[in-house]
């Protein structure tokens, strides 16, 4: 039996293969070989098989029939053997085939070898693929060379062990005695997998990272020792020493100074030091400086130092390097929540990433974009960003409308600006939008109540050359069938108004019901647009009734059901068709914040435990004297009880229109609750906008005397249905002369919508006497607490 | 202990355009908070989601998310891609390595050289650099540096150089398994074990020296 063909020889003839078909036909007919070499048992070139295998598999072809084999190699006294034996284990074999435990014997025996490389083989196999039942196996042997003296192996055992803790979080514990002196090593190789294996434990584990919290003095140390040392020729990578060892330090000094005080003040020395010296010409430099600024973004920092790591990033962006600028995005990213003006200042160089060549830069930057528009730059911010719609990947075009969206409604300047944004937005990108933009949009513009003329023409005109973006048909169709009366009537004011017959109308309509490209959602829209248009129109609700009687049969279900219910309509009960068509009234608010949003802002508003009962109706019976009398003590002052106000006439179904008061922050008027003595005591309101039980109330307390007013104490007592919290006022003096007042803020959470009482009392030190007083504030004005 | 927020949702259907109820929920002893939030379609029906949102107590910090760091495989492949190979820090099955390999020697042969080193690529990032006709890309964690990774993959370029002197992608196609042993004394666990030159090449020379004397594994061969 000659023997097989060395590897390399097989390598150079597979290689001179012309076509797949040819290639595969070698490798058949080698394996077939070699299979027959493995039944024959040949220990002498089972290595070079193996080897051979290894490289077929490489080449994308079964080699699972030697995965025995390589057990057998590993087994081998050969230190050949084993090398090749442990390869092909690590590529062949993983923890889900059954065969991979037979290997924990030969482990073990090889991690108690004689030789350091076998042991190193050994320490290498298991912390790549080790599954769990290996571990635990052999975990003790792990341990144990943990706390050798040879850096060679104990490098490797570091890194072990942080696989095992990753396979079976259990046993870190037993690795804790041996970390006890692993960064007195002077080997940079253990010092780095030291590093990295504290890191893991604080990672998983609160006692942990607390226990290793005092390790933070030398770790700065050593830190300091790699930046002030001179060259070495060892560890040195463009002038920078041991650049790895570096940045693995600096994070675990993150995680350490995390939440901690002493630990981070600790390290702002160092991490000022670092952030300063280190040469950012290359790319390990920045590498170094890149891991710095998340570290002092994380911990709690000083201010300075933050400062500075915010202008890291600012020349991270101006770098020429695209990789530099792609961490700087993804870092301000991260940072734009906590330092918002900071990053602020550098909007224009992110506005300009927009225009990147890069997909993953241009995405960080719209991103980022969004993070930073606000009231002031919302119009310029807005063109840059419809600008980038216009010109960007399809990936990226529903992300960014919906951004768009969202800006849009925060902070528009005006109503007019927010209808032509949304428009821009739908014609530009209107299949891309997503589907729950429509009601959205369609919330926004009946709310918008004197755009209407405006809005219907605009979008009228949007669809007259092209209804195939089936969002912005929807829309329009809605509008359309809304407001057709204000289109044909020519009433628009923000621009020329158009010229449009009722008829013209109705074809629009029609060609959106019949044109194929219409999805089955927009040809409901239509239809129903049309129906409401026989109430909005004069002349033509003959072709409206032939419409939609055609309608009746056809074959999609949801328009032959509201055929026929039209249809019903206009014959049996066409005198409440008026009544049923009337135009739809304004919606309520409704806030679009995905559940995200919800979470953070929620996150910092008081929360409170809410009654069970329902809410009330509108109106509360007038009897609630008895709520007062209990407050304060000393009932002589009769309260008074104003009459309920009425609620406003809704117009069609549901309290929720009473809600309507409270849409804004602003508009409800402030009042004077107390006026006496030259004491004049203002409260200005303010609604919550996620809590509407939520009132608050600023008061400011002026003095129109010559003298000062001293030790000024407000108090104040709510009806029992009520909740209060008074915060810390801004001083005890009123200065004289209304040179000067008090503010205080109080906070009144109201379940139940009952109407706003409040009983203060004054006390306060004037012209040498001390003054009190007693009062009721009554008039408080409807949209502070309903 | 910190609690973790739970959401819970409850859909109802409600009569055509606009709902009135609340739907009332008492929890003691949490504190909660209850939204109302409603879509409104214009349409024939809407549903109206109540959302019960539970929230931690002030203060209460987020479980930080372990394993933030680590590579999670290491692919070479030439630039009509072929791979050199693959190194998987992860259990993944065959087909699944297969289809992964597939789809990333693609997306990276496909971009230009204008664009960054960096790849959005499911949950990881792929950092990728050329050297000559082959790409050396590294999978890793989101959390990761990436110039640093950058620097890893020019560590072990560099390694393969020392060792093999002037280093060419022949080198690599011939002695596959040296370029494996090289990565093994560099990188364990998808972490880096040994940040000096020096001594990982010399590691790998001594081991050489161990190897019996069957002939192929002595020198470095010329082809």
């Amino acid at each position: 039996m000659p023997a097989p063909i060395r590897l390399r020889e097989l390598i150079r003839t597979i290689r001179t293969a012309r076509t797949q078909a040819e290639e595969r036909e070698m490798i058949q007919k080698e394996c077939a070989a070699i299979r027959s070499s493995f039944r024959e048992e040949d220990n002498t070139y089972r290595c070079r098989n193996v080897a051979k295998l290894l490289y077929m598999h490489m080449l994308g072809y079964p080699a699972h029939f030697g995965q025995l084999e390589c057990l057998k190699l590993i087994a081998s006294q050969k230190f050949t053997d084993k090398r090749i034996g442990y390869l092909g284990a690590m590529l062949l074999l993983d923890e889900r085939q059954d065969v991979h435990l037979l290997m924990t014997n030969c482990i073990k025996n090889d991690l108690n070898h004689s030789t350091q490389y076998v042991q190193g083989l050994a320490l290498c196999t298991l912390g790549c693929m080790g599954s769990s039942e290996m571990c635990r196996d052999l975990a003790g042997e792990v341990e144990k060379l943990l706390k050798t003296s040879n850096s060679y192996l104990r490098k490797k055992a570091a890194l072990c062990a942080v696989h095992v803790i990753r396979k079976v979080p259990e046993l870190m514990e037993m690795f804790l005695p041996a970390t006890k002196n692993l960064l007195n090593e002077k080997n940079h190789g253990v010092l780095h997998t030291s590093v990295v294996l504290l890191t893991e434990m604080c990672e998983r584990s609160p006692d942990m990272l607390a226990h290793f919290r005092k390790l933070v003095p030398q770790l700065v140390r050593i830190l300091k020792n790699l930046i002030m040392s001179g060259y070495s020729p060892e560890h040195d990578v463009s002038g920078i020493s041991d650049p790895f060892l570096q940045v693995r330090i600096l994070r675990l000094l993150r995680i350490l100074g995390r939440n901690d005080d002493d630990s981070s003040e600790a390290m702002n020395d160092i991490l000022a030091q670092v952030a300063t010296n280190t040469e950012t010409s290359k790319n390990v430099g920045n590498a170094i400086l890149y891991e710095t600024v998340l570290t002092i973004m994380d911990i709690k920092s000083e201010s300075g130092l933050r400062v500075l790591a915010i202008n890291i990033l600012g020349r991270f962006l101006l770098n020429n390097d695209k990789n530099i600028r792609y961490v700087a995005l993804t870092s301000l990213l991260k940072t734009v929540q906590t330092d918002h003006n900071a990053v602020q200042r550098h909007r224009s160089t992110i506005v300009d990433c927009l225009k990147d060549l890069d997909v993953s830069i241009k995405r960080r930057a719209m991103e980022l974009s969004f993070a930073l528009v606000n009231g002031n730059n919302v119009r310029g911010m807005m063109k840059e960003l419809l600008y980038f719609l216009d010109s960007c990947e399809p990936e990226f075009k529903a992300d960014c409308a919906s951004g768009i969206f969202l800006a849009a409604e925060k902070y528009a300047p005006s109503k007019r600006w927010h209808i032509d944004t949304i428009m821009r937005v739908l014609t530009t990108a209107g299949s891309y939008v997503r589907d729950d933009a429509v009601p959205n949009l369609i919330q926004l513009i009946t709310n918008s109540v004197e755009m209407h003329a405006y809005t219907v023409q605009r979008l009228y005109k949007a669809i007259l050359g092209d209804y195939s973006q089936q969002p912005l048909v929807q829309v329009a169709s809605w509008c359309i069938g809304e407001y057709g009366d204000l289109l044909v009537s020519g009433q628009c004011e923000e621009e020329e108004p158009i010229q449009v017959t009722e008829d013209e109308v109705l074809d629009i309509l029609e060609s959106v019901l019949i044109s194929n490209m219409s999805a089955s959602v927009t040809r409901g829209y239509a239809l129903t647009a049309i129906m409401k248009l026989s109430t909005r129109f004069t002349c033509t609700v003959n072709r409206i009734k032939k419409v939609v009687s055609i309608y009746g049969s056809s074959i999609d279900v949801e328009l032959q059901q509201r055929a026929v219910e039209y249809n019903a309509l206009f014959k049996k009960y066409d005198h409440m068709r008026p009544a049923l068509l009337e135009r739809m009234p304004v919606m309520e608010k409704v806030t679009t914040n995905g559940p995200a949003e919800i979470v953070q802002t929620n996150g910092e508003t008081e929360t409170a435990v809410l009654e069970t009962k329902p809410p009330p109706s509108g109106l509360q019976p007038a009897n609630q004297a008895n709520d007062l009398l209990d407050l304060l003590g000393g009932s002589d002052i009769t309260p008074v009880i104003p009459t309920a106000p009425t609620s406003k006439p809704a117009t069609a179904g549901g309290e929720l229109l009473d809600l309507l008061g409270d849409l804004n922050l602003t508009g409800i008027p402030s009042i004077t609750a107390y006026n006496k003595n030259g004491l004049k005591i203002d409260f200005t309101f303010e609604r919550s906008n996620t809590n509407p039980s939520v009132t608050v109330i600023t008061i400011q307390a002026s003095n129109s005397t010559e003298l000062d007013m001293t030790d000024f104490v407000f108090q104040a007592a709510v009806p029992k249905t009520f909740q209060l919290q008074l915060l810390s006022p801004s001083s005890s003096v009123i200065p004289a002369f209304n040179s000067g007042t008090i503010t205080q803020v109080i906070k009144v959470l109201n379940p139940q919508k009952q109407q706003l009482r409040m009983r203060i009392k004054l006390t306060y030190n004037h012209k040498g006497s001390a003054m009190q007083d007693l009062a009721e504030v009554n008039n408080f004005p409807p949209q502070s607490w309903q | 202990m910190i609690t973790v927020s739970v959401i819970f949702l409850a859909f109802c259907h409600t009569d055509p355009d606009f709902p009135t109820a609340v739907v009332d929920v008492f929890i003691p002893p949490l504190r909660y908070l209850i939204l109302l939030e409603e879509g409104v379609v214009p349409c024939s029906h809407h549903c109206r989601v109540v959302r019960l949102l539970l929230f931690p107590r002030a203060g209460a910090e987020r479980k930080q998310s372990c394993c933030l760091h680590k590579i999670h495989f290491i692919l070479l492949f030439s630039r009509q891609g072929k791979l050199r190979l693959q190194k998987w820090y992860t259990t993944l099955p065959d087909k699944e390595k297969k289809k992964i390999i597939r789809e990333i020697i693609q997306i990276i042969l496909s971009r230009n050289q204008k664009t960054s080193s960096f790849v959005d690529w499911k949950d990881l990032k792929l950092v990728y650099k050329r050297y000559a006709s082959l790409y050396f890309c590294c999978a890793i964690e989101d959390q990761d540096n990436e110039l640093l990774t950058l620097e890893v993959v020019h560590r072990y370029v560099e390694l393969l150089d020392r060792y093999f002197g002037n280093v060419c992608e022949l080198d690599i196609i011939f002695n596959f398994e040296k370029a494996y042993f090289i990565l093994d004394e560099f990188i364990i666990g998808g972490e880096v074990q040994e940040t000096s030159k020096k001594t990982a090449v010399k590691a790998i020379e001594d081991s050489d020296m161990l190897q019996e004397t069957v002939e192929e594994y002595m020198n470095k061969p010329a082809f």
